[in-house]
């Protein structure tokens, strides 16, 4: 038997045995796998080079108590994020709501704000005596608020933070859905609200999961808005083994642990997302879904979005400006950090594309060619977007500067080092889009001809095309704000919006964080606009 | 069928024109010529990048510089090992400089002669370039310092429960739990942290945080480093509603802990790294921390800051580098009572 055949062979019984996935598509997928195995076997040899002690610290009781408060926050946090994301995301395909597009860039803006800039935020707005109570104390003489430090707190800033992921792979979905579904549930006598919860809301399982584990992993792996509030979580735990103990052997162990639970979080979101089929399989061209007119609806539906923008976006951004106001009156310099905006716009560009061509042959793999493999890959690229950077960091320091020395401290090993950090958010938003694409669409063009290849390229991209730009913008926004991969891996001197934003609040230079961090915003707005502007009405 | 392919053509250009960077600097290579010099700083730009660029222009080396906390970087330091591009780590505190001692080179005798002794390595691999004290920060319309202890063994009275904000993960609390072990013994030690930890403290993730909660009101008093305030102050004026108290009995609260400098032994740039640390310690970049970053200077006779309490007012403990390097000690007490996980 040649290598050829027994690697078919192989092949088939990985993806399933029905079909064997060419060339173009499991071998990228495989060397995309490759990278992301990087901080595992990193993490492991870490863990275990030092003996056993790891595991006598690791479960302890503490530990135990951390898991319980990790996870109530984990669960809190995902379902407020759904109960918000759901409706903007109807609204804003669905209806004839006013300045739809708007809504949908300033929801999504939220997204870019720092976790550590958003925790200051809150504990001075919110605090026990923070502005909030001084607004108070004149009027009602309201002394002290109740805490917010600790889990309401948390609970709080990381689902403001994190309900953009949800309304951005619902809307995907939203807009992929065919209408004559829809349509023909109307038909059969059902009105608008039966309809949305028996045909609507079933085929957005899969853009609500995705979404819903890209909070819950968000969650899981945050570090500044948890230490600042007070919420002690796994994430936090290993952290402070890397922020004082320099123990990377806990660490690493720790990291390991948080795997598991990450795995265990993605095992859930494949339960939910089942065996159904989620495309139409009718063969008529796909149009744009009926608008439903809100009548007299429309006014609670604006002071709904509104009131998510305000709480979200605006109440940060006025903290941000009272700072570098107070700051700019007391004689503080206005450095406008251009080089910083630039190199953060490139970077982020530059990532969102390497992104979303890594993310695409394991979606096709994963639609087209389910099996061991593609379950691997995808869970994979949610083990990176869980962990904390710093581990993703630290692994990809120890195989560049000792085995890459040619690409180590270059914008390269960044770039790659943002793919395994975000590859499951364009994964999940393109994955989303394939799944409701009849294959037999592709089929049927690769019957008059064409190569694989060229049938992808003609029929499939152009028509996943929402949810690859969804999955871009996702991975652009979370570049412009990542800090500790960004820290270690960029070259020396290439300085970004987050990294400036942080070298201020970090020595308690408020007002010069907080100029930085409104230009990181408006920064960020821009390509934001400009690809919903391009959406299909 | 036009439009697709200008748009296509469009795309292309767009991507390459991205790409075109990336790959330069894949193949460039770093710029490791005899006119540059390679620094990981633990010290965030706001506070050191002008000094840098004074470095720049007073010898014409290029200095590219890597920021991020000094513990991410002494992680990555032990992660490079010999194959650092880094010439010269210069770090917020000695936990950091100790963890990687063993990838430093000794530093001469003259450079280690312009400090006093406890303000340099106990195997002379670094030298502390800027000093920062330990301190009591306190709320001013609840205290004056007449209500504060003589020491720090004074906050385990019950009378402090919920009142006071700590960060025990932060590598300058946990020197001074350090000088604590020095000072009192294991024991000792242990009970105080043990007895704090019934007073319900406030764990804060680091001393910004603390200073501010201490002004609001939100607990009375913070254990912190002293400069903090001083940027408080800076920014929002005198009316600001903290102050800082140095314990006036002495003892572990009143230490005096440096920021400082060591070169790599992988470094093949010495002479450069070596001009780089003399410069730190030279007269003008000592008025610079002196001026800029409110912490003590170490190798030349200048008055801090005003408003920064002059060292000889501090009680300062009499305690060598060596007394205070055990810091792994210290993370096996507190993860013993349960403070760190």
């Amino acid at each position: 038997m040649s290598i050829s055949s027994l690697t078919a062979a192989g092949l088939r019984s990985l993806t399933g045995g029905a079909n064997t996935p060419p060339a173009v598509i499991w071998a990228p997928a495989v060397a995309v796998g490759a990278v992301l195995l990087l901080p595992l076997v990193y993490l492991v040899v870490r863990t275990f080079d030092s003996g056993g002690e790891v595991w006598d610290l690791l479960f302890r009781q503490r530990v135990a108590a951390i898991l319980g408060r990790t996870i109530l926050l984990v669960v809190t946090v995902t379902g407020a994020s759904v109960m918000l994301a759901l409706p903007l995301a109807w609204l804003t395909t669905r209806t004839d709501l006013p300045f739809r597009r708007a809504w949908v860039v300033l929801s999504a803006l939220p997204l870019v704000i720092p976790s550590y800039v958003a925790g200051f935020i809150v504990i001075a707005a919110l605090g026990p005596r923070g502005m909030l109570q001084q607004a108070l104390d004149g009027p009602f003489g309201i002394d002290r608020l109740p805490d917010i430090h600790g889990f309401a707190g948390a609970l709080l800033t990381l689902t403001f933070l994190s309900f953009p992921y949800v309304v951005l792979t619902v809307r995907a979905a939203l807009l992929r859905i065919d209408p004559s579904l829809e349509e023909s549930s109307r038909g059969l006598g059902h009105n608008n609200w039966t309809t949305f919860f028996s045909v609507t809301l079933p085929l957005l399982r899969p853009g609500i999961a995705a979404g819903g584990l890209l909070v819950a992993l968000y969650a899981l792996s945050d570090f500044g808005a948890v230490s600042l509030l007070r919420y002690e979580t796994f994430t936090w735990a290993i952290f402070v083994q890397y922020e004082s103990a320099l123990d990377r052997t806990l660490g690493a162990g720790l990291s390991l642990s948080l795997v598991v639970l990450a795995l265990a979080i993605v095992g859930l979101e494949v339960y939910s997302r089942g065996r159904a089929r989620y495309y139409s399989s009718s063969s008529s061209a796909s149009r744009p879904p009926s608008i439903v007119p809100l009548g007299r609806w429309r006014w609670p539906a604006l002071a709904f979005c509104a009131t998510v923008v305000a709480f979200s976006l605006a109440a940060p951004m006025s903290v941000l400006v009272y700072w570098a106001a107070r700051g700019i009156s007391a004689g503080e310099p206005l450095n406008l950090v251009w080089e910083a905006v630039r190199n953060s716009v490139y970077i982020s560009a530059l990532a969102a594309v390497a992104a979303v061509i890594a993310a695409l042959p394991v979606a096709v793999l994963s639609v087209r060619y389910p099996g061991v493999l593609s379950g691997f890959l995808e869970r994979l690229s949610y083990v990176g977007f869980a962990l904390p950077g710093i581990a993703i960091a630290l692994a990809l320091v120890f195989f560049g500067a000792n085995y890459a020395p040619a690409i180590y401290q270059t914008t390269g090993l960044l770039l790659l080092a943002y793919v395994v950090l975000f590859l499951s958010p364009a994964l999940g938003a393109v994955r989303t889009s394939l799944l409701q694409i009849n294959p037999r669409i592709e089929e049927a063009a690769r019957g008059l001809g064409n190569s694989p290849l060229r049938a992808f390229s003609s029929v499939t991209l152009p028509v996943a095309r929402p949810g690859i730009m969804a999955g871009a913008a996702l991975v652009f926004l979370l570049v412009m704000k990542e800090l500790p991969a960004t820290l270690i891996l960029s070259p020396t001197g290439f300085n970004t919006l987050a990294t400036s934003i942080w070298s201020a609040a970090s020595e308690a230079f408020f007002a010069r964080a907080a100029l930085p961090a409104l230009l990181l915003i408006a920064a960020s707005a821009v390509p934001l606009s400009f690809l919903m502007l391009r959406e299909r009405r | 069928m036009d439009t697709r392919n200008r748009n296509r053509a469009i795309f292309w250009t767009i991507l390459l024109s991205l790409l075109v960077p990336v790959l330069m600097a894949a193949c460039g290579g770093s710029d490791d010529g005899p006119g540059s010099l390679t620094v990981y700083s633990g010290r965030s730009e706001t506070l050191v990048g002008p000094l840098m660029q004074r470095f720049e222009e007073a010898t014409d080396i290029t200095v590219s510089v890597k920021y991020a906390g000094t513990p991410q970087l002494a992680a990555t330091l032990l992660e490079e090992g010999g194959n650092t591009p880094a010439d010269v780590f210069f770090a917020q505190d000695p936990g950091g400089l100790s963890a990687v001692s063993g990838l430093l080179v000794p530093l001469p005798a003259s450079t280690l002669g312009m400090v006093p002794e406890w303000a340099s390595s106990p195997t002379g691999v670094w030298v502390g370039v800027s000093g920062r004290a330990r301190t009591v920060v306190y709320n001013t319309e609840r205290l004056t310092p007449d209500d504060l202890p003589a020491d720090m063994a004074g906050f385990t009275d019950p009378k402090w429960k919920g009142r006071i904000g700590w960060a025990p993960s932060n590598a300058s609390f946990q020197t001074m739990v350090t000088a604590m072990r020095s000072m009192w013994g294991e024991a000792k030690t242990l009970q105080w942290l043990k007895d704090i930890q019934a007073n319900n403290p406030s764990v804060y993730p680091k001393n910004t945080p603390i200073v501010a909660a201490t002004a609001a009101g939100e607990i009375d008093v913070g254990f912190v480093n002293h400069y903090y305030l001083h940027r408080f102050l800076a920014e929002e004026g005198d009316s600001f509603t903290a102050r800082n108290y140095h314990p006036n009995a002495g003892g572990p609260g009143a230490i005096v802990m440096v920021s400082g400098v060591g070169i790599l032994s992988a470094s093949d740039n010495k002479d450069n790294a070596q001009r780089f640390v003399d410069f730190l310690l030279s007269e003008p970049s000592q008025q610079y921390f002196v001026s800029e970053t409110f912490e003590y200077p170490l190798s030349a006779g200048i008055p801090v800051a005003k408003g920064v309490t002059p060292l000889s007012e501090v009680n300062n403990p009499d305690l060598s580098s060596a007394d205070l390097a055990d810091l792994e000690g210290t993370q096996t007490l507190l993860r013993e009572a349960g403070i760190i996980p």
